[in-house]
């Protein structure tokens, strides 16, 4: 158990390696779904322009 | 399986899923976390080094997850020709890919206080590498055809030759003398390791496993929309290719 802050993030002497285990771990995880949060919101932003575009032609014809 | 096969349904139940996802991932990372950081006691051995093993350990859990789930979708899209079997199989992949990243990285930095080397060849680190090299080549391959289903096949067969490699990572630890350890968890006898370590790799693959889900299903969902956008443009330049032949058609006075 912690018992101060310091005491804390030394891990033991292993604060070299535990660290960045899990620094590595939140970067990928954060990266794989902001990427595909943003690609998601890509489509839809792409569909709606699309679908305003055919229904304004639909129209106009 | 097959009720979710349909892409309309499954936007619709994937969009009442994804808020409850996210927030039972966000409340499991931290529970997690607590438990893996703060409360699991430092390794009569290893110290607090062991702390690695709840991310290592659940994220090598969650890639061999994910192929085998890519296995099944690649089976279906060459039985029933499925084509959200295809896009199952895709969008699993990269996230399968990273939990792999995030094994190897994490078990190098555990790997050089315990053993003193980063990186060893022998069977479980080798094989778990090859699976990381599958995980991207099935990726490559499925983007790498004009014609999305070619692509789609290819790497499906891809996928189920690279099964083999499954039970070698499962039993590589048995089978070939190694410094990895073997199995305490999934093991005939039940788990060897105290509950106080076990509670926050559970908790851990718990999280891992429902992150997978929802970035899978935003993943999923954003390549139906991608679908529908491809169909709606090859659709104009159709109408665009009969606009002008009529044009020529048309009689000239």
């Amino acid at each position: 158990m912690m018992e101060t802050l310091p005491n804390f993030l030394a891990m033991g002497g292993y604060a070299s390696f535990v660290w960045p285990a899990y620094a590595v771990a939140a970067i990928v995880l954060a990266g794989v779904s902001l990427h595909s949060l943003a690609a998601y919101r890509r489509c839809q932003r792409e569909l709606a322009r699309l679908q305003q575009v055919r229904s304004r032609r639909g129209s106009a014809a | 399986m097959h009720r979710f096969a349909n892409p309309s349904r499954f936007m619709r139940m994937s969009a009442a899923a994804l808020p409850w996802l996210g927030t039972i991932t966000a409340a499991l990372l931290a529970a997690g976390l607590i438990l893996a950081l703060v409360v699991a006691p430092p390794d009569y051995q290893q110290g607090d080094s062991a702390r690695i093993m709840f991310i290592h350990v659940p994220a090598a859990w969650t890639a061999l997850f994910v192929y085998v789930l890519i296995v099944l979708a690649s089976a279906s899209s060459l039985i029933w020709r499925h084509p959200l079997a295809d896009i199952a199989g895709r969008e699993a992949a990269p996230i399968g890919a990273g939990f792999t990243f995030i094994c190897l990285v994490t078990g190098s930095l555990w790997g050089k206080p315990m053993w003193g080397a980063w990186w060893v060849w022998d069977a479980r680190l080798t094989s778990v590498l090859i699976l990381f090299f599958l995980y991207l080549g099935y990726l490559a391959l499925a983007n790498a055809f004009d014609e999305p289903t070619r692509g789609a096949r290819a790497a499906a067969v891809l996928a189920l030759v690279g099964a083999i490699n499954l039970p070698v990572i499962k039993f590589s630890v048995d089978w070939w003398n190694t410094l990895h350890q073997p199995a305490s968890v999934f093991r005939l006898g039940g788990p060897s390791i105290h509950l106080s370590l076990l509670a926050p790799l559970g908790v851990m693959a718990a999280a891992f496993t429902s992150f997978f889900l929802a970035v899978w299903f935003v993943r999923i969902r954003g390549a139906i929309l991608a679908r529908k956008i491809a169909v709606i443009v090859e659709g104009a330049q159709m109408d665009e290719m009969i606009d002008r032949r009529g044009v020529a058609a048309a009689p000239t006075q």
